[in-house]
């Protein structure tokens, strides 16, 4: 027997709740993004350490669970003595991995260029820097788009584990509304069509990018899944 | 503030872990092979199937695709007992892993099923073989060749995802983490051991999906 039963209340509980998993969201584009563009433009720079220190932090955290990262810094925070908070740990969490994999997906797109482009900026005498920033990444994002967008969805869906360190979004909402009303196919059902309306047009959006940009494309950039153990597969 | 990493008290604890990353190998394992047979099956329907079946994998696919693992976990563990399926936390874990694993593996085989050129399909044709064979062995066999990296980078994913099955109280090593840390209250130690463990998982099961992979597609194209 249930507490009661999955009404207006309960879809307005999870509704609400939903906020939160898109401010996830928007963190971890907007973090991941930024340290995304960092870690690509390390990975094709000219200092090796460099190159070493930014693909062994890609390798981590494309090599491990997203949730034990969550796990570290939740509980990490403690061992270093702050209050562990789920909104920081979250934060900082989406936003390193969001970080590893747009810097996969940037660094492909940049690599993507043409060698002439560089050739032709340096004899112009042009540094990295103004190289990178002028000409290859002005050229470079019609190719980082289609896998940019299609990440998108990728995060929002991610942001459901945030309910296992005990924040409260869409999908933490949902076990609480489940265990009152106990109708989980009512509850999951509801909450599996709130997500696939954030993802399915975000999803659409990245598909009509990809056939929109390909004819003009030289090489396709795909959204890295994983360290792919086939250096260069596409 | 803790003055220093002690994992002396979870390393005797080294049988549970152990247990634990045997029943994670076991829940990717199966949810790898029943996933891979949904994938075959909903790719070849997709593309050779009546509009009818054609219609609802489509469906399938992107319902799975665009709603998280959790979510679809969830759904399995609590809805299914309500109709009569009584399933241990494994059980419903490798039914949600492999649910989850067949969208994917539709789409990616699917892809693979469109890059084969019309011209080799016409070629087998020509050469009188029936539609069964030039299915299975002009198309399904160098289309599953053509996404194969695909194909294992999503089995990694899937190993990696196995990590959220403890959400339901399986015994898998994210579930064993959760409890040593209980146990142990050294939770940063615990969980720097499990991402040292997965780490050394995935980079072994990338190594035998490669190695995997030469041995399947040795011949030249």
């Amino acid at each position: 027997m249930s507490l009661r039963d999955f009404g207006p209340n309960e879809l307005m509980f999870l509704l609400l709740a939903t906020r939160w998993t898109i401010l996830l969201a928007l963190i971890a584009f907007a973090g991941g993004g930024l340290i995304g563009l960092v870690v690509a433009a390390i990975r094709v720079a000219p200092a090796r350490p460099l190159r070493w220190l930014a693909a062994g932090y890609i390798q981590f955290f494309m090599g491990t669970p997203i949730l034990i990262q969550l796990f570290m810094a939740y509980y990490g925070s403690s061992f270093l003595g702050y209050r562990p908070d789920p909104w920081v740990a979250a934060a900082v969490t989406f936003s390193l991995n969001g970080g590893a994999f747009f810097g996969e997906i940037f660094r492909g797109a940049i690599e993507a260029i043409p060698k002439g482009q560089w050739e032709a900026a340096t004899a112009l005498g042009f540094r990295f820097t103004r190289t990178l920033r002028l000409v290859i990444i002005p050229q470079a994002v019609r190719l980082m788009l289609p896998p940019t967008v299609g990440f998108m969805v990728q995060i929002v869906k991610t942001t459901s584990i945030a309910s296992l360190i005990g924040l409260t979004e869409l999908a933490r909402a949902a076990t609480q509304v489940n265990t009152v009303t106990f109708q989980p196919v009512m509850v999951f059902g509801t909450v599996s069509l709130i997500y696939f309306a954030l993802c399915w047009p975000l999803s659409l959006y990245a598909g009509y990018l990809e056939r929109r940009f390909a004819p003009g494309m030289t090489r396709k950039v795909e959204a890295p899944l994983v360290m792919s153990p086939f250096p260069s597969s596409s | 503030m803790q003055t220093a990493l002690q994992f002396g008290p979870i390393l005797i604890h080294l049988d549970l872990l152990l247990r634990g990353l045997a029943k994670s190998i076991q829940l990717a394992a199966l949810s790898i092979l029943f996933g891979t047979a949904i994938g075959i099956l909903g790719a070849v329907g997709r593309s050779f199937g009546p509009r009818f079946l054609s219609w609802p994998i489509a469906w399938y696919v992107e319902l799975i695709r665009n709603t998280p693992l959790l979510i679809q976990l969830y759904f399995v563990f609590f809805s299914l007992p309500l109709f009569g399926f009584k399933l241990s936390s494994n059980t419903a874990a490798v039914v949600a892993l492999s649910i989850h694993l067949g969208a994917y593996a539709t789409e990616i085989l699917r892809a693979g099923i469109e890059s084969i050129p019309e011209g080799q399909i016409e070629a087998a044709k020509s050469l009188g073989l029936g539609r069964y064979r030039i299915i299975r062995h002009v198309i399904l066999v160098p289309a599953a060749r053509a996404v194969y990296p695909s194909l294992s980078a999503q089995f990694i994913l899937q190993i990696m995802g196995t990590s959220i099955v403890g959400a339901i109280a399986a015994e898998e090593l994210t579930a064993v983490a959760n409890n040593l840390v209980m146990q142990t209250f050294r939770s940063f130690e615990v969980y720097i051991i499990i991402a040292v463990i997965y780490f050394v998982l995935v980079q072994a099961a990338s190594l035998l999906f490669a190695g995997i992979g030469k041995l399947m597609f040795r011949w030249k194209v």
